[in-house]
């Protein structure tokens, strides 16, 4: 097997007193579609977190492609080929869609600091690609603040895209979307991924999409991995079966 | 040794009177998050209240220990009653304002009151007698130490403890705790919060009120107590932590004794130290001694709207009346020119401060520090090294870019009501700084013979100069902000969290555009230098910061000719007023309240609005 593009090494994080996430390790093979399930406050949100920088793990290591990115500020892992969406959608809410866009792109080429030439004469054709390929070519003027919710995860997936991603973390891509758009948005995320490579790593709640699009499901209970492999083999694992149906009473 | 316990007591005294006052704009804050700039001249009013009545009227004639001592107190009594109606009348209309025009209301009110004061109380000074029961002094350690200074001593814990009870122990005192931490929460409880809004500013109006009262028997009663105390006050608050009265009260006695002690230590640099320490706790506590961070910001803000070029046809008069005054400037009067080269310096000065305000997102307090340096820097090259303008004029925005970035590192790490303090507190040590260094800047005096080369020193030539020079840099500034610069500038602004996970430093954007700015403010201030002739200690002071802030939320924040068009009509206006009348202070503070309550977008923004409002109905 080669290198894994994400290796999580023994992850430990401590608010106050509660271990949030208390010793969970993975790995992620290139390509390789991958969900973190697990219930509320199982510690998913704070796993990812420090999988991209935002939270500094007490202990562990975070490995991507085999080169140690634990510490490193989300920017960096950023620079490094890790795009990111989250759970409540993060865009810049005085920009258009293709300037949102735009300016991930900017970053990417490293032009942040241009002073003179007007940005909307800079990488336009790109951004209509991207949007094109997430299917929001025809709403790029609007302004992003009057989007709808899944079209704002629509985008921020366009955005992950502006770097050419190695690995996507994708924080409940489908929250607060309506059941139908869910699938459609996991099909063309997954669709995305396999073509141009990316691996995907995202946590969710909704079974329908776990188990329709994950090639490997790990499960996360009060801050440990308690099963994880294949979708079939976890549905019917017993403890998962046990942390979901509470044993009986749903 | 026995003098330095009694500098120490003399600390603990002036911590008092300071706690006073801030535990008042504290408490104001707390439950309306409103930073009062007027505090200080409520403070003022008490002084002078109290003057009137314990030497005029019935209680003069009554004379005594009431004489005095109901004075005081009604002075206060009376101070509280005016912020209450304040809060009815003003304030109440502004809660869901933005921080900074909540800023600008306020000083609106201090205009207002400096003209009312210099109408009732007249321009000189007054002086109260000595407080009955506590005339004279006592001896410590055989030094004699005055006894109402003792009684100071005493009045700030014993205010400490009452304020305590009244929080802790009254149903009122818990209510206004519960307001502090949801405001929504309380009302939802049935709470009138009106009410308790009122009561409020009458409870820090009136320890305002009483902070002043209480320096009659110290200090003469003068118009520039206002700003010398609310300058202190708002430092004392940081240094404590917004809402927290402990944290005022442990700062007031830090400020009181680094007065105390620094004089003995240090008299060159006392004013430096006290900003410097402000500076030195808000980089270790950015939310202050005992301040906690502050919660989300209040449901439904929203992300300010797309910015835009000018409409065409706005454009297109704009340009035109441009080009009419640039052709018909021969003819104009040495005044009209000398007037509108000042207009272009403000102008640039103004697009300098929304640069960083309206794009980016932070408040400044303290912008009149490039401004200055860059005046100074021409001034010195050209008074040590005999350098000519233009060496001067190229100088000045390197300079203060290099202040910038200096300055710059400490403030944009922090944000809000708190960025925009330690903004003012290094513009104070760059103020000390000019003030006190007299062998090189000349302190008060400034430096004189600052004139242009030559070739520029006519009025009309001198017009042009500023014109190319001024308008260049509204140009760069505003090629920046639609350049990939302001972009990433609105991104951090609009969602930090994102920036970051494209790629983008905030910190690093924030820094340079705040040296950017910084650099032409520095050329405007340079400008300024060669018109005027001379620069002072004034052009790095906390006004001239002021009217480059009243200039852009006049103009409007989110528009980008806003600075511009706010610049014109803010210089305008001051000049108009102060030609027509005496009482111009008075007058645009009214002006300032009725477009804070009336224009909240400010002039461009209320313009574009017209504009698309036209433009639809035409449709």
């Amino acid at each position: 097997m080669s290198t894994p593009i994400l290796e999580a090494e023994g992850l430990v994080k401590a608010w106050g007193g509660v271990r949030a996430v208390d010793g969970v390790s993975f790995s992620l093979a290139p390509g390789e579609m991958l969900a973190l399930i697990g219930p509320n406050g199982a510690g998913k949100s704070t796993c990812f977190n420090m999988l991209n920088g935002q939270v500094r793990p007490d202990a562990g290591r975070v490995r991507l492609a085999g080169q140690d990115i634990t510490g490193l500020p989300p920017r960096a892992v950023w620079r490094l080929g890790v795009g990111r969406t989250f759970q409540v959608t993060a865009t810049f809410g005085s920009m258009s869609v293709r300037e949102n866009v735009r300016l991930a792109l900017l970053s990417h080429h490293r032009r942040l600091l241009g002073l003179w030439r007007p940005a909307s004469h800079l990488h336009t054709a790109e951004a209509e690609a991207l949007l094109e390929r997430v299917g929001m070519a025809a709403q790029a003027d609007r302004p992003c603040a009057v989007l709808a919710y899944g079209d704002l995860k629509r985008l921020e997936l366009a955005m992950a895209l502006a770097h050419a991603p190695r690995l996507l973390l994708m924080d409940e891509p489908t929250a607060g979307m309506a059941p139908a758009e869910r699938g459609a948005l996991m099909q063309q995320t997954a669709a995305i991924a396999r073509e141009a490579g990316i691996a995907v790593l995202f946590t969710e709640h909704d079974m329908d999409v776990v188990f329709g699009h994950a090639q490997r499901v790990l499960v996360l209970e009060r801050g440990r991995l308690i099963a994880g492999g294949a979708p079939e083999a976890v549905r019917a694992d017993p403890r998962v079966r046990q942390v979901y149906l509470g044993g009986g009473h749903f | 040794m026995e003098a330095l316990a009694v500098q120490a007591l003399n600390g603990l005294a002036s911590a008092s009177s300071l706690f006073l006052v801030a535990s008042g704009l504290t408490v104001i804050f707390g439950v309306s998050r409103i930073v009062n700039f007027a505090h200080g001249s409520l403070y003022m009013l008490g002084a002078y209240l109290a003057w009137t009545f314990v030497s005029h009227g019935p209680l003069a004639e009554l004379g005594g220990f009431w004489g005095f001592w109901g004075g005081v107190l009604l002075a206060a009594l009376a101070v509280g009653a005016l912020g209450a109606v304040l809060e009815m009348t003003v304030l109440r209309r502004i809660y869901h304002a933005p921080e900074l025009f909540q800023l600008l209301a306020t000083f609106a009110l201090v205009l207002v009151v400096q003209d009312v004061a210099l109408l009732l109380w007249g321009a000189d000074d007054k002086f109260g007698p000595r407080a009955p029961l506590l005339r004279g002094s006592v001896e410590i350690l055989g030094l004699r130490f005055p006894r109402y200074e003792l009684f100071l001593i005493a009045v700030g814990p014993v205010v400490l403890g009452l304020l305590w009870l009244l929080f802790h122990r009254t149903r009122f005192g818990i209510l206004l705790r519960a307001a502090t931490q949801d405001r929504e929460m309380v009302s939802a409880l049935g709470v009138d919060q009106r009410l308790l809004f009122t009561a409020v500013f009458f409870l820090g109006a009136a320890l305002a009120g009483l902070g002043g009262a209480l320096q009659l028997p110290r200090e003469a009663v003068t118009l520039h107590m206002d700003m010398a105390i609310i300058v202190e006050a708002f430092v004392v608050v940081v240094i404590g932590g917004l809402g927290s009265l402990p944290g005022a009260f442990l700062a007031a006695l830090l400020i009181g004794e680094l007065h105390a002690f620094g004089i003995l230590v240090f008299p060159r640099i006392t004013l430096v130290l006290v900003f410097l320490v402000m500076a030195v706790v808000l980089v270790l506590r950015p939310h202050g001694l005992l301040g906690r961070a502050p919660g989300a910001p209040p449901a439904g803000e929203q992300s300010p709207p797309l910015p835009r070029p000018l409409p065409r046809g706005l454009a297109l008069a704009a340009a035109g009346a441009l080009a009419g005054l640039l052709l018909a400037a021969p003819f104009l009067g040495d005044y009209p020119l000398i007037l509108l080269a000042d207009f272009a310096v403000f102008i640039l000065f103004a697009a300098s401060l929304h640069f960083i305000m309206g794009p980016g997102g932070m408040a400044s307090f303290g912008h009149a520090a490039y401004f200055g340096a860059g005046a100074y820097a021409a001034a010195l090259l050209l008074r040590h090294l005999a350098a000519p303008m233009e060496a001067g004029l190229l100088l000045a925005p390197f300079a203060a870019g290099l202040v910038g970035l200096l300055f710059g590192w400490f403030c944009v790490r922090l944000s809000g009501v708190y960025a925009a303090m330690l903004t003012l507190a290094f513009a104070q040590i760059a103020w000390s700084v000019a003030f006190q260094w007299v062998e090189v800047t000349g302190g008060d005096n400034g430096i004189l013979g600052v004139w242009p080369s030559e070739w520029a020193r006519g009025r009309l030539a001198f017009f042009y100069l500023s014109v190319l020079l001024c308008g260049a840099g509204v140009l760069l500034l505003r090629r920046a902000i639609f350049a990939p610069f302001g972009l990433a500038l609105r991104a951090q602004r609009d969602s930090p969290l994102r920036a970051e996970a494209i790629g983008i430093d905030g910190f690093r954007i924030r820094w340079l555009a705040f040296a950017y700015a910084a650099a032409f403010a520095g050329l405007a201030g340079a400008l300024f230098a060669f018109g005027k002739g001379s620069v002072f200690p004034t052009y790095l002071g906390i006004p001239r910061s002021v009217d480059a802030l009243l200039m852009v939320l006049l103009g409007g924040v989110q528009t980008v000719s806003g600075p511009i068009l706010g610049a014109i009509a803010y210089a305008g206006l001051q000049e108009q007023l102060a030609r027509l009348t005496e009482l111009w202070r008075l007058l645009l503070g009214l002006v300032i309240l009725a477009l804070v309550l009336f224009f909240p977008r400010g002039l461009a923004g209320a313009l574009a609005h017209w504009h698309d409002g036209r433009r639809e109905r035409r449709a």
